[in-house]
């Protein structure tokens, strides 16, 4: 029998999410901040651990007006913040620090910032920028026309990856995009970086989202549902040169992460109620589903095509819609926590019935970096 | 249009911009693992050993992976396509294809490139285009 060390106890995203004009950045890191205190009944005196990626941790620690004994600045990209939960766990089963809070902010779209979130690359610069991918949807997807060659992975494939998540955002009220779409609807969409269309690209939206964790014994005192995490989750990094991946049809860093998330946690793949997959662009959930291990490779487009993630699907999947539908700062991994979060807690607008063990999976820049923890509704297991 | 990137060169990477100014891809190679590998650095990403040597690449290769973008990159009119190389060597580094339309009627995965230099002011950037000639 093991038992839990760690919980979340309490977890919130911006009072607005989308468009935000009327915060900054550091704003958006204190309204979540705020919302995350509230809703666990803490102020920032009740606070000693603090972690937050993209932005100047210490900034953040200072608007707040908390005096930490532990704070953690990992600023890999947008799966930071999957990799601070498990940090933060460790620190406060080292007994550096008692009650930590993760914070997210980003001005992603109304830009009310003074910096973007990701260091550059000094030779991703000198040997890729100068050959024209400045922006995500030029290099995230590099890597697709060699999987699709390889695996078989097909264009329909990764427009049904759109298609089911948008059913999903289809149960939640803040979703920026909850209209049904069709396969169609995204394959005419306008052409951005052939193969892929706006449709399935994220997002660009401005938001938070902030979580505080403490140890087992001390969440039953709080008076929210507490969220165990179970094991130490995992991470990894392959860089930020996307061109220099080992392999185009797999990410070395996913399957790095995934395998020790799922070992520390002791579970197999059919322990898993509901999953939470970064996705910055439509493959990113289909390499997630194949590096994690729920379908062999080149299985992942049929896998969500023939529809076994969507609601009622065996293996829900990114069930708030996703950074295609839901919303994407830029630095989207908070908010597939919030929504692990949520089904954990039982009160998501998507709820999966009985979901008792989450697992959340997050990409850090393109390919460069990954993170996975796993949560769950029992103490013991 | 504004002119089109140029790299800023450091000093563990100025043989390679060199040499393509002198019209040859240079890439360096592990003396232990008889490995190339790229982009540069003084040592073997490998194995970590300083033993490394500069070697100069054939200049063949084969188109391992592209997209192609619609989105704005100074000095480039979209759309233009941005791909990864496969070099004879066994390493990958991106280019551009030059000589061949942003098509993927023309983009045929593996088909045979070879490499040519794009002069950019002072800078010479190794780019590739369809081996024998366009296509």
């Amino acid at each position: 029998m093991s038992r839990a060390t760690v919980a979340i106890v309490g977890a919130a995203e911006t009072t607005k999410l989308g468009k935000v004009p009327e915060l900054s950045q550091t704003g958006l890191h204190a309204d979540a901040a705020l919302n995350a205190m509230a809703d666990c009944g803490l102020t920032p005196a009740d606070i000693d651990g603090v972690a937050t990626g993209g932005h100047d941790v210490a900034e953040i620690i200072q608007y707040l007006g908390i005096t930490p004994t532990w704070y953690d600045g990992t600023s890999v990209g947008g799966c930071s913040f999957i990799t601070l939960v498990r940090h933060a766990a460790a620190a406060i089963q080292q007994g550096l620090c008692t009650t930590v809070l993760i914070t997210h902010g980003e001005s992603g779209r109304s830009n009310n910032r003074s910096h973007r979130p990701i260091f550059p690359s000094m030779q991703q610069q000198e040997f890729e920028a100068i050959y024209g991918p400045l922006v995500p949807p030029s290099r995230f997807t590099l890597p697709v026309m060699r999987k699709m060659k390889d695996d078989g992975l097909t264009e329909e494939q990764l427009a049904m990856v759109a298609v089911v998540q948008r059913e999903w955002a289809g149960f939640h009220p803040r979703a920026t995009m909850r209209d049904p779409i069709t396969v169609d609807d995204v394959l005419n969409s306008k052409m951005i970086a052939y193969p892929f269309r706006l449709m399935m690209c994220c997002l660009v939206s401005d938001g938070g989202g902030a979580l505080i964790l403490t140890s087992a014994d001390r969440a039953k005192d709080f008076p929210t549902k507490p969220v165990y995490l179970r094991g130490n989750g995992g991470e990894s990094a392959e860089g930020p040169m996307i061109s220099q991946m080992e392999s185009f049809s797999s990410s070395k860093a996913f399957r790095v992460s995934g395998k020790a998330a799922f070992e520390s946690a002791g579970i197999s793949h059919s322990d898993v109620d509901h999953l939470m997959i970064y996705d910055a662009f439509a493959h990113l959930p289909i390499y997630g589903l194949e590096d994690l291990g729920f379908v062999g490779r080149g299985e992942g487009g049929a896998f969500i095509a023939e529809g076994n993630t969507r609601p009622g699907g065996k293996l829900p999947l990114n069930t708030n819609g996703g950074g295609l539908s839901y919303m994407h700062s830029g630095m989207y991994g908070m908010y597939a926590l919030q929504e692990s979060v949520r089904q954990m807690r039982g009160i998501s607008p998507a709820q999966v019935e009985g979901a008792k063990l989450s697992v959340c999976h997050g990409v850090g820049g393109m390919f460069s970096a990954a993170a996975t923890v796993v949560m769950t509704t029992e103490e013991q297991w | 249009m504004s002119e089109r990137q140029v790299p800023t060169i450091y000093p563990e990477t100025r043989f390679y911009w060199d040499g393509a100014k002198a019209g040859k891809l240079l890439l360096q190679s592990c003396t232990a693992c008889d490995k190339a590998y790229f982009p540069p650095r003084p040592f073997c990403p490998a194995c970590g050993s300083r033993d490394v040597e500069v070697i100069e690449a054939s200049g063949k290769g084969t188109l391992y992976s592209y997209i192609i973008n619609q989105l704005p990159a100074p000095g480039y009119e979209p759309p233009f396509t941005v791909a990864v190389v496969m070099l004879e060597e066994g390493v990958k580094m991106v280019s551009n294809i030059l000589d061949c339309p942003p098509d993927p009627e023309a983009l045929i995965l593996d088909m045979p490139l070879e490499v040519t230099f794009e002069q950019r002011g002072e800078i010479a950037v190794p780019q590739f285009k369809p081996a024998g000639g366009a296509q």
